[in-house]
């Protein structure tokens, strides 16, 4: 009786690890099924300096998905990131064409972009309001205070483009590869110990998990709530920065629809958007896929009408993956 | 009607869940299924309607060998199975929950609302009450959503009702009220299949009784010819001895002391003090609000006045968080919703509370939490395959442990328990006995909310009745008994008095 038990629970875990294997590598797989097939349809893909170009095509969407990640682990959503890159990437923008210090200018960008977090956070930890609807909301405002800032018009200008510093966010190079993939690659180590390896990161889990229980366990979860969604516009507001950069001005509608993206990215990666249940490092294989996905099928000619029907179909069939291997 | 399930075998994969059941029920009879949790007695019911299809042996309705597709079909053909958990859409009215997906039509195919709330209220009225049908079903009590589910079932025309814990939820008074109805029922033909681990209740309600474990029917009892050591023998495959552990306490010092709390319309002028190594129950109905005040206590809840000692000094415990830094701890009532993060690993349930305790140079120390979980689990005695399986796929008993290893793992030098075994199973029970007493031992301090009358007076060294938001009376539980604490809880030493 006692070998039968023991068979059954070891007959058990190797299922169970089986599972947690598809479950954490799904998407990684599904990647490397991505990359082997669009390469044998456009032998160029593979090419180190194609690569190169879509980690850097990737590295915007990734940053704002990583602070996404944190606020879809806690069963919620932020829509205002597109609108939060614009207005941080306007006013970094018009103080740097103002002859202000860079380093002063790129910090106000993240700090505004920190603050509007923040009043996210403020709306949905003590306003009581449904993250959708809050996010929303500043969303269409932040938006238009952008419209209002800049008068509608981009912002450019010789002063901008004379800082080697700000120049070199978006189009800087070093030892080769674009500096957007270093900013990308140091957002997401420091995010992923965050995430892992800090009491902030379980209290995260857990308050996504069960905020009821997270709360009579200790967790402070309206200060929690408030930080993630911080983070979330930090993250944006860097997205600006390196936009603005690159673009080399700010333009009023920067950053439209980007919110879409990051939240595909982390749904591809595998996080639950009922909350607690998910990994960074998944929201950073499901940035790649993206833009694996965009990149590909500019290769291979796709018309971009096509590659937007393209990407939705392959979030249905995460989607459709990932309630499967739950269920079973 | 007459059911007989015969050498019934079920097995998923290589995990053999029932090995050879009997079990028989027939109209007019209330026949009781125990045992522990993990015994089998679910997966019997969902095979008998259908919901699984058994490996071995034959059901036999009225002699006819017979097997249903599903629980669909069997509801048609007389077995009606009420869950635990009712699947009631709580925004909707008692009538369109009662006729969900059996909605009576006009001859333009339009719901015919009137002829709807008339039978609704019809069958109702039938079981001796009157609940308004066009109340959403969310605002009734459980006890009346459950007397509705009894009313869904006779409307199906159910001769065999099988009831799976149907009382867990349920105040004194709620229990009397379904017992009524079970009886009226029974006279009128109806047969019960009554799962339950409350073997006060198998001996009120039950005429046979029938104890399963690891899979097999151990034994079948005419209710009046069995007792409850028997019963429990035959559950745990052992001695337990006495049912309650014996008590030798020591009372140290006043560790806690509660003056005159108040939360207006909640609770009122609540004074008591606790003791280390002491045990105080919280005795009294349910909705007397007992709960409220130890929420209150726990930062959780707002209170407008009074004032909570902790060794003789004022505290204000303003948050949870706080509560824990004054190494006080909470078993919430609801595991589910209040205790467990399910999804999460029972390491990271267990190690929440103290995780800050486990940081080294800004980052978490797994190895530590690993460690600190698994210790706890040992000393607790909790069964799982590892420290990283999730809380939700234990079962109620190993989830109750997990919330206890949390509170002791955080160092509680006063434990809050709210109703620490309901839910749990005969053996599990003790175990949690068994340390309440270890703790007390080593100087803990706990009170415990109990709604079991046996295990107030089992377990505690004195009881806090609650009334209507006051202390009606704090007695020693040497010279208590059910009678004198139930008259306190139900307001009837007032009473006494006023005469």
């Amino acid at each position: 009786m006692q070998e039968q038990t023991k068979s059954v629970e070891a007959e058990k875990a190797k299922g169970f690890d089986f599972k947690k294997f598809v479950g954490k590598m799904g998407p990684l797989l599904a990647l490397i099924v991505l990359v082997i097939l669009v390469t044998v349809l456009s032998p160029g893909f593979i090419q180190p300096n194609n690569l190169l170009n879509l980690l850097r095509q990737v590295s915007i969407n990734a940053v704002i998905a990583f602070g996404m990640t944190f606020v879809i682990l806690t069963g919620g959503i932020d829509l205002s990131v597109g609108s939060i890159l614009a207005l941080t990437g306007a006013v970094t923008a018009t103080l740097l064409s103002a002859g202000i210090s860079p380093v002063i200018a790129l910090l106000a960008g993240i700090a505004l972009g920190s603050l509007l977090g923040f009043v996210n956070g403020l709306l949905i930890a003590y306003g009581k309001a449904a993250p959708f609807i809050a996010t929303l909301a500043t969303m269409t405002i932040f938006r238009g205070a952008t419209y209002v800032f800049t008068n509608g018009n981009p912002i450019t200008g010789a002063k901008m483009n004379d800082s080697f510093l700000f120049q070199f966010m978006g189009r800087g190079y070093l030892l080769g590869i674009p500096f957007p993939i270093f900013i990308m690659a140091i957002v997401y180590l420091v995010l992923y110990l965050l995430l892992h390896k800090t009491t902030f990161g379980r209290k995260t889990y857990a308050l996504g998990g069960n905020e009821n229980a997270a709360f009579i366990a200790g967790v402070k979860t309206k200060m929690v709530t408030i930080w993630i969604y911080t983070i979330s516009g930090l993250m944006a507001a860097i997205a600006g920065i390196i936009l603005t950069s690159r673009l080399s001005s700010a333009q009023p509608d920067a950053g439209t629809s980007y919110e879409m993206d990051a939240i595909a990215a982390v749904v591809l990666g595998g996080t639950s958007l009922a909350g607690g249940k998910g990994r960074i490092f998944g929201t950073l294989i499901g940035a790649l896929i993206i833009g694996t996905l965009n990149n590909g099928m500019n290769l291979l000619g796709i018309s971009s009408f096509y590659q937007q029907i393209v990407k939705g179909i392959v979030i249905i069939i995460a989607v459709l993956l990932d309630r499967k291997s739950n269920d079973k | 009607m007459k059911i007989e399930m015969k050498n019934i075998s079920k097995a998923f994969g290589a995990n053999k869940v029932l090995e050879g059941v009997d079990f028989a029920v027939e109209s007019g009879e209330v026949h009781a299924l125990m045992g522990e949790n993990g015994a089998g007695k679910s997966t019997l019911m969902n095979i008998l309607t259908g919901l699984y299809g058994d490996d071995g042996g034959e059901i036999l309705v009225d002699g006819q060998p017979t097997s249903y597709s599903g629980p669909l079909d069997a509801e048609q053909h007389g077995i009606s199975f009420i869950h635990q958990e009712m699947n009631n859409f709580l925004e909707m009215s008692v009538v369109d929950n009662m006729f969900l997906n059996k909605e009576i039509k006009n001859k333009f195919g339009m719901i015919n609302e009137d002829k709807m709330r008339k039978q609704a209220r019809e069958y109702l009225s039938k079981l001796g009450t009157n609940i308004d049908v066009d109340k959403p079903i969310g605002t009734l009590s459980v006890g009346r959503q459950q007397l509705i589910e009894i009313a869904k079932s006779i409307m199906t025309d159910a001769k065999i009702i099988i009831m799976d814990e149907p009382t867990a939820a349920l105040t004194e008074n709620e229990i009397e009220q379904l017992f009524g109805v079970v009886n009226e029922l029974k006279k009128q033909g109806v047969g019960f299949i009554y799962i339950s681990h409350r073997m006060e209740e198998i001996f009120k309600i039950a005429d046979k009784v029938t104890v399963m474990r690891d899979g097999i029917s151990v034994n079948e009892y005419m209710t009046k010819d069995v007792d409850m050591k028997q019963l429990v023998r035959d559950m745990v495959g052992r001695e337990i001895g006495d049912f309650y552990p014996d008590r030798d306490p020591h009372f140290g010092k006043t560790i806690l002391s509660v003056k005159n709390l108040t939360e207006k319309g909640v609770f009122e002028d609540v004074s008591f003090d606790v003791h280390e190594g002491e045990i105080l129950a919280f005795s009294g109905l349910m909705g007397a609000g007992r709960t409220e005040i130890m929420r209150a206590i726990f930062g959780i809840d707002h209170y407008n006045s009074g004032e909570i000692y902790l060794d003789g000094k004022k505290v204000k415990i303003k948050d949870p968080e706080s509560a824990i830094k004054h190494r006080i701890g909470f078993l919430t009532e609801n595991r589910k919703d209040e205790g467990l993060i399910l999804a999460d690993s029972l390491r990271d349930n267990i190690a929440l509370p103290s995780i800050n305790g486990f940081v080294k140079h800004g980052l978490i120390d797994d190895k530590s939490v690993d460690d600190f979980a698994n210790l706890l689990m040992k000393r607790l005695t909790v069964k799982a395959m590892n420290e990283q399986v999730t809380a939700g796929s234990l079962s109620g008993g190993n989830q109750q442990k997990v919330v206890l290893a949390k509170w002791v793992g955080s160092g509680s030098r006063i434990l809050i328990l709210d109703e620490p075994t309901r839910g749990v199973d005969v053996g599990a029970k003790r175990e949690i006995y068994d340390l309440m007493n270890e703790l007390t031992d080593r100087n803990v301090a706990i009170i415990m909310i109990s709604s079991d009358l046996p295990e107030v007076l089992g377990m505690s060294d004195k009881i806090a009745v609650v009334y209507e938001g006051k202390i009606s009376g704090i007695v020693d539980t040497k010279g208590a008994t059910q009678e004198s604490v139930m008259t306190l809880a139900t307001g009837g030493a007032d009473n006494a008095r006023a005469n």
